[in-house]
């Protein structure tokens, strides 16, 4: 029996046996549908991607009011436009090292403060025109410049002057910044022909797909680009992007086979669809986590041991798997993790303990009035179950949390980074230096625990300039562990990118950066013939 | 000036100055809400310079009471202005979303209408017998049953099980009438199953109520047969009413079918206007409003001038 699966795993490579025949043919031979499909995919790697084809994607996270302009994409879908019609100067790598795109090399001084990056030759945007180190610096500066409303804004501060020369693009930076490539990673910054100061919404990039139709919130269609400069990528002719924000249609639209991949599949249901023969669900475990921020300036969050006695009082392991439903793991009131760069795995893991909480609450001196949570499910899928959770095993250790329940609509002008506790999420960043300087740095824009450390914010830039590995992981550890003991930062859970996808589509590779291979997978994977 | 010229007129100036009223009621309470469009575009990514410079962008900084009158000067030339958001124009959009929306309500109206009416004669002339109470008791489960669930259940069944029709009704103007025909086949059947119960009950009701007339009574006894007294007879004089709530369920087709686009994923005004509210993008709630009250308006005074038409008391009045 061996020899004759080997056998036809080689026609399967050779590119012989469709996917059909082989499974009929496994089935026969008393194989496994789940064991065959496996061979499937390993052969059909084997045999490289296949041209062609259109590919279909239902996605979560599209309006109508979406736009072309890189700076102010904030949601799903246009992420996934972006990465099909642009391309940043460097990206991250599915392992987190620096995914080389329109620069061909980066290097850094000695001083970690002024960056070269080098202009690969001869790339040419979808208008003909070829890329060159004037268009770095003009698409830097929009996102950067004092008008800027960009979504990278926040990452770019700190950039003393830049410069093009020949095809050479130089940042100066006022502080040491050995993170600097990463920041540069940011998918807002999407090389645009003179930085998009023409037009940002002209849709014209560099990367594998040129738009054919734009219908916000509706569907985006793509077609290939005859010119793109890297051969390995971009497989099949043509790309449908469709916005399905519905769970339940965005699912049936998967079964029925109307779209090849969908984003976000319900942990409610992603077991139940496992079983059906046509599609595997995908979970990728990242760095997003659902939060429970407190105001570490405002009454009652003031007090250190208040906000002790809140992170014993969270009964994390059942969060994880009545919330998640096993698709995630368990966090350490720290808002990065094992998926990042330089992390510190020592660090004790924080569990739920009502009597240590209770210890905590009784020390704080607290009156014993309702500390109020304010929650929505705008806030991230099942929050509003979650506080119930919370409001229980707080209970328990004779804490009383009083849930207020907000409207999704307006959840994050109204609510979050304003009341004093609520729920919020975090997609994560690529390296740590950038998640803390993020919302934790005192002087960060989005500050929402109103983080104040000045021994902090010392260590951030200390770690900044540092270049030896070693010593920045042992400040990276310190930092972590003042978050996780003095913070304002309760942190229960880590969630998995849960992505749907059809057997069809081969080449599918865990990217811990987000949804759909990060947004590669229509670029990466391919549709059987 | 003819009565009824006079009267329609009448009614034209009526509802434009009830648009109006519409208008400033929507730009009110849109302003009313928390947050503003710049606030909602950049959600948690807001910083308060990107703010202040997005808010400048959309000219959000002027007095509410000037960009509601710019926007009405601009109505009254025909233009529509541009989203906050997408720097789309909006006739162009609400254009193709009006067009997906009209395509949908006529589909279902065209099954829906003509059956409604139909079973409605049917059941007045097989009077509590089994047709009429098997039709009572089918339209009235279907329309009792929330659309939603009708959507999910008919996408199970027959677009994941079954394959035979699509749970994407996602449109394009590429597209040949066939193709969009097929398209909005699961949708068109569940609206039409929303709408069929109440006008056929109104059917009934409004012919069996005549059917107690004395001059029903005569034309049985000249020996007409049941179904051409109730059609010929009986159905002209019952015309007001049925046309009262068909031009209900036509407006509720057009401005109410927002749960069944999102379940079926159809690009119509529903969804548009529900991500303009979202994102605070008061000039495009603004013209979906308009068209929204338009239809609403319009239609209902359509259904005014019909019923006058058909009833000679008011057609020729002392």
């Amino acid at each position: 029996m061996n020899e004759q699966l080997t056998h036809m795993s080689k026609q399967v490579t050779a590119g012989k046996l469709t996917r059909r025949e082989f499974m009929g043919k496994a089935a026969a031979l008393g194989v496994s549908a789940a064991m065959a499909s496996t061979m499937f995919a390993d052969a059909a790697r084997a045999a490289g991607p296949v041209k062609g084809g259109t590919m279909k994607i239902g996605m979560l996270g599209g309006e109508s009011t979406n736009t072309l302009d890189p700076a102010v994409a904030a949601t799903q879908v246009p992420g996934m436009v972006l990465r099909l019609y642009g391309e940043q100067i460097v990206d991250v790598t599915a392992e987190g090292e620096i995914d080389y795109r329109l620069a061909e090399s980066v290097e850094g001084s000695a001083d970690a403060k002024t960056w070269n990056f080098k202009v690969r030759p001869g790339v040419e945007f979808q208008n003909g025109k070829t890329v060159t180190a004037q268009d770095f610096l003009r698409t830097v500066e929009r996102h950067a410049n004092e008008d800027s409303k960009s979504g990278a804004l926040g990452v770019l501060k700190g950039i003393k002057s830049m410069k093009a020369e020949g095809d050479v693009f130089t940042v100066e930076m006022e502080n040491p910044t050995a993170d600097l490539p990463y920041l540069m990673a940011d998918w807002h910054l999407v090389v645009q022909p003179d930085g998009g100061f023409d037009n940002p919404n002209a849709g014209i990039g560099t990367g594998p797909y040129i738009i054919e139709v734009d219908e916000p919130g509706v569907r985006h269609t793509f077609k290939k680009n005859p010119n793109y400069w890297d051969d390995s990528l971009g497989h099949v002719d043509e790309v449908e992007v469709l916005v399905i924000n519905d769970a339940t249609a965005r699912m049936a639209a998967l079964q029925s086979g109307q779209v090849h991949m969908v984003n976000s599949v319900d942990p409610k249901v992603a077991s139940l669809l496992e079983r059906a023969p046509n599609l595997e669900i995908k979970s990728v475990s990242g760095r997003a986590h659902y939060v429970f921020p407190m105001h570490t300036n405002t009454a009652p969050f003031d007090n250190n041991d208040l906000r002790l006695a809140l992170k014993y009082a969270v009964n994390r392991e059942e969060m994880v798997e009545k919330i998640l439903r096993g698709f995630g793991s368990v966090g350490n009131d720290i808002p990065v993790n094992e998926s990042y760069p330089l992390f510190d795995n020592t660090i004790e893991q924080r569990k739920y303990d009502p009597e240590k909480a209770a210890e905590h609450y009784k020390k704080s001196g607290h009156d014993g009035s309702p500390i109020v949570l304010y929650v929505s499910d705008a806030a991230f899928a099942g929050a509003v179950d979650a506080a119930q959770l919370f409001q229980q095993s707080a209970a328990a250790a004779g804490i009383n949390l009083q849930i207020e329940r907000t409207p999704s609509d307006g959840y994050w002008s109204e609510v979050w980074n304003n009341k004093p506790f609520c729920a919020s999420y975090w997609s994560g960043r690529p390296v740590q230096d950038q998640m803390y300087t993020t919302a934790y740095l005192s002087s960060a824009d989005w500050n929402d625990t109103r983080f104040n450390d000045p021994e902090f914010d010392k260590l951030l830039f200390e770690a900044r300039g540092e270049l030896n590995v070693e010593k920045r992981v042992e400040l990276y550890s310190k930092m972590a562990r003042i978050i996780r003991d003095k913070g304002g930062l309760i942190a229960p859970m880590f969630n998995d990118f849960v992505d749907g996808v059809s057997t069809q589509v081969q080449g599918y590779k865990n990217d811990p950066n987000g949804f759909l291979m990060y947004s590669w997978a229509p670029i990466k994977c391919w549709l059987d013939a | 000036m003819h009565p009824i010229l006079k009267l329609v007129s009448q009614r034209l100036a009526l509802g434009i100055l009830l648009l109006l009223g519409a208008s400033a009621l929507i730009f009110g309470l849109t302003e009313a809400l928390p947050g503003d469009a710049a606030q909602a575009v950049l959600g948690q990514s807001a910083t308060a310079e990107s703010l202040a410079n997005l808010r400048e962008e959309m000219g959000l900084n002027r007095p509410a009471l000037t960009r509601y009158f710019e926007w009405l000067g601009g109505i009254f030339q025909g233009d529509l202005g541009q989203s906050l958001t997408n720097k789309l124009d909006i006739s162009e959009s609400i254009g193709k979303r009006l067009g997906n929306t009209l395509f949908l309500a006529c589909v279902a109206a065209v099954v829906s209408v003509p059956l409604a009416i139909f079973l409605g004669l049917l059941a007045v002339r097989f009077r509590n017998r089994w047709p009429d109470k098997l039709i009572s008791a089918v339209t009235l489960t279907t329309v009792s049953v929330p659309e939603f669930l009708i959507g999910y259940i008919l996408i199970y069944f027959i677009s994941v099980k079954l394959g035979w029709f699509s749970s994407l009704a996602i449109i394009n103007s590429s597209m040949s009438l066939g193709q969009k025909l097929y398209a909005v086949a699961l949708p068109a059947f569940v609206l039409t199953l929303v709408v069929l119960a109440q006008m056929m009950r109104m059917t009934r009701a409004a012919i069996l109520n005549l059917m107690q007339s004395a001059y029903i009574e005569t034309a049985e006894l000249k020996g007409l047969s049941t179904f051409q007294v109730i059609a010929r007879h009986a159905f002209p004089n019952a015309i007001s009413p049925i046309v009262n709530v068909v031009m209900l369920n036509l407006a509720y087709l057009v401005v109410g079918v927002v749960v069944v686009e999102v379940v079926f994923v159809y690009p119509g005004m529903g969804q548009y206007l529900v991500d303009a509210v979202t994102k605070r993008d008061v000039p495009v709630v603004l013209a979906c409003g308009v068209v929204f009250a338009a239809v609403y308006i319009g239609l209902n005074m359509v259904a005014d001038i019909v019923s006058i038409l058909a009833n000679p008391r008011l057609r020729h009045p002392k």
